[in-house]
């Protein structure tokens, strides 16, 4: 398992990339197929990526931008840098970071080492005990985890049998973009039966700052294995580039359990385009749990196919929209056998402005008898000037389905401030009770840390403290 | 020492409080002492809670005329927050359900931001453990089991348990002046008695209390020492507790009519 070994390797500079000294270390901005072909050709890829990429790149050009959700007209495909070997990120200095996004790091407490490196400036994070650890466990259960390039280096069969197949290269615009000019992103295999005690997150913090804006995630769970992922984290990740377009897929066999927590907190100039998507076979189960903070625009609807007889799927995500911000997400369940279930709570916040849409979709297809399934939308508005819409969409196609779908609207009143108020509480932390206490089903199912940095995270947003 | 120590004292003094364009109180003055238990009754839309959410702070409830004073400085230009901190406190007729926060840790925020007066930039959290051991002392007062320390905060309550929790906050808190908005109605006889026998424990030399209450049978089992009716927006008359056994028997009517004789 040497391999895993390297894939955790903290030695930053090393990390990940096959790359000739030579080799060119950022491409021109725009995009064409020698852009595609290079990108290829300095990772040394094998030929049948090169295809994919290539023929994704030719469906991106085809593929108009989506005609609904939120407006992507300002995009400017060709000002944006497509590949940037990751160890120029880390030149960067620390003090040429935007000052909002510094003071962020300040307020949120977080480490000073590691926030370098989360902000991309860094090469080293001090905390090789607790990877040496998780190395050497994964290790002993056979479990597979690096990141995608790596893999593609590493294991060529298990992902050349897998890469692309939940989310096809031509399934939308941006899972094409991805797919041409993807890099990074992480890897995971669990062997039939292994049970993966940690959520594997620690190893990702670092890896997302040098992850890029186009990485790609795969992650396999055998027969009966189980395994939670967290990607992202509260720590505002400030990008050169304006775009994020990620694609993630999971797949699920018979019995496993895949939980998949993302948070995100862009800084508020990227468009996060991301396309997620799972395959449930028989009794499997996956769980989305997704977090939205950041970002000018979010779409985002993470998916998941109920392939196998008695799968289940879980969709819990929370999206907080402020000034200039329109978080379009939701979720698509497509229910394919009988006996599956699947339930999605939804919480949105909007305020100062900011738009937050709930976007739905759900399929029961013939022939799948005997599903449930339950949506719960719930929205929080602040103020007069912001903005929550719901947008369901559901095609049911069996008579024996069970069905819920139930959707609240709120408003932060004056009775609820003026009662909290009278208890001796400020105006602003009255605010982040009600805000808190409505997003509590969504911080209680993350692992400890991100709760406590998610809560602080989300202090600092109501109170107008991060710019 | 405690020969020395002032006594906390709430001074209504002319008070007119307006909503929107409406004048719902005029010309209001009474004093609630520490050790005091004040009630004001009156028919519904007398005024009475208009004149309780003033004095507390609420936004849309502005006092237009007369003053405020706790211990002897005006509290007009407080906000509610401020106003809390320096030892006023309103049980809600209607307390408001705050999803996804706890009792508890509701409780602790508001116990620690008393702790640290009258500043609000000033923070302070009191310690876990002693403030658990408090709080299920205050429990037990009341009767209530651990486990209602962490249901949401007045989430699912029942009429009776909005109330009680009304109550808890009041004895945890522990302010110097109490304003009691309808912590009676819509409750039983045996819920009346028992909110009643909640407030004996919880009233003392510390405590001044203000009642407002539509109905006297709460105040058979807490015996006040002023009685203050309100009709359209004014006190009419004052007195002692025998007031109460008056307008029971004769009704609110009584006092109407003879106001417009005069």
């Amino acid at each position: 398992m040497s391999n895993v070994r390297e894939a955790v390797n903290l030695d930053y500079s090393k990390y990940g990339f096959a790359m000739p000294e030579e080799a060119v270390t950022r491409l021109d901005k725009g995009l064409n197929r020698h852009v595609v072909e290079e990108i290829s050709r300095i990772k040394n890829e094998p030929q049948w990526m090169t295809d994919f990429r290539l023929k994704s790149y030719e469906a991106f050009v085809k593929r108009s931008l989506p005609m609904w959700g939120a407006d992507l007209t300002a995009i400017d495909f060709n000002n944006i840098t497509y590949y940037i070997r990751p160890t120029e990120k880390t030149t960067k200095d620390w003090e040429e970071l935007p000052p909002t996004i510094k003071a962020t790091f300040d307020r949120l407490g977080v480490p000073e080492a590691e926030r370098k490196f989360l902000a991309g400036v860094g090469a080293q994070y001090e905390s090789e005990v607790v990877y040496h650890n998780m190395r050497k466990e994964l290790e002993e259960q056979g479990v597979l985890f690096s990141d995608m390039d790596t893999a593609l280096r590493e294991y060529p069969d298990i992902v050349k049998k897998y890469f692309g197949t939940v989310v096809p290269y031509n399934d939308n615009k941006f899972a094409s973009l991805n797919s041409a000019v993807w890099s990074g992103g992480s890897f995971i295999y669990v062997p039939r039966g292994v049970k993966v005690e940690q959520p594997l997150h620690a190893y990702f913090r670092i890896n997302a700052a040098n992850m890029g804006q186009f990485e790609r995630t795969l992650i396999i769970a055998d027969e009966g294995a189980d395994v939670h992922y967290v990607e992202g984290c509260t720590a505002p990740v400030y990008s050169t580039d304006s775009l994020h377009a990620a694609v993630v897929e999971l797949i699920a066999m018979k019995n496993a359990h895949i939980r998949y927590t993302t948070i995100q907190n862009w800084s508020k100039d990227v468009y996060n385009l991301v396309t997620k998507r799972a395959f449930a076979y028989e009794n499997a189960r996956v769980e989305w749990i997704d977090g939205n903070i950041g970002s000018k625009v979010t779409m985002k609807y993470p998916s998941v196919y109920l392939k196998g007889k008695g799968a289940r799927a879980e969709v819990l995500s929370i999206a907080l929209a402020g000034a200039g911000q329109h978080i379009d997400a939701g979720s698509k369940i497509l229910h394919l056998a009988p006996e599956t279930s699947s339930r999605i709570i939804s919480k949105s916040i909007s305020k100062d402005g900011g738009r937050a849409t709930y976007r739905g979709q759900l399929l029961v297809a013939k022939g799948a008898r005997q599903v449930k399934s339950s949506v719960k939308c719930d929205a929080l508005i602040l103020d007069e000037k912001s903005r929550s819409d719901t947008y369901p969409y559901n095609m049911v196609n069996e008579d024996d389905t069970v069905l819920t779908h139930e959707a609240t609207v709120g408003k932060i009143g004056e009775e609820q401030l003026f009662y909290l108020m009278s208890r001796g509480l400020t105006e602003e932390e009255a605010l982040n009770a009600v805000v808190m206490g409505f997003l509590e089903p969504f911080t209680k199912s993350l692992p400890l840390i991100y709760a406590v940095e998610l809560n602080r995270l989300i202090g600092l947003e109501m109170t107008g403290a991060v710019g | 020492m405690f020969f020395f120590s002032k006594l906390s004292k709430l001074e209504i003094i002319n008070v007119g409080v307006k909503v929107g364009d409406k004048r719902v109180v005029q010309d209001v003055s009474l004093t609630v002492s520490q050790g005091e238990i004040h009630a004001i009754m009156g028919p519904n839309g007398s005024g009475k809670s208009s004149l309780a959410k003033a004095i507390m702070g609420h936004p849309s409830y502005k006092i237009v005329q007369g003053n405020v004073l706790l211990d002897g400085e005006s509290i007009l230009q407080l906000s509610p927050t401020e106003r809390a901190r320096k030892g006023l406190f309103l049980g809600f007729q209607y307390p408001v359900e705050v999803s996804g926060v706890t009792v508890l840790n509701f409780l602790r925020a508001s116990y620690s931001a008393m702790k640290q007066g009258g500043k609000e930039d000033v923070k302070v959290q009191v310690p876990l453990v002693p403030f658990k051991k408090m709080l299920s002392e205050k429990l037990q007062l009341l009767g209530w089991n651990e486990g209602y320390s962490s249901r949401y905060l007045n989430e699912g309550f029942s009429g009776g348990e909005k109330k009680k929790s009304e109550l808890l906050q009041l004895a945890v808190l522990q302010p110097k002046i109490a304003i009691l908005d309808e912590i009676d109605s819509g409750l039983d006889i045996d819920a009346v008695r028992l909110v009643a026998e909640t407030l004996n424990k919880l009233s003392g030399p510390n405590l001044g209390l203000l009642m407002i209450t539509h109905y006297k049978r709460i105040l058979q089992f807490v015996r006040p020492h002023r009685i203050h009716v309100m009709v359209d927006g004014r006190v009419v008359l004052s007195g002692g507790p025998e007031l109460a056994d008056e307008l029971e028997e004769k009704g609110y009517s009584w006092i109407e009519e003879a106001e417009e004789q005069e």
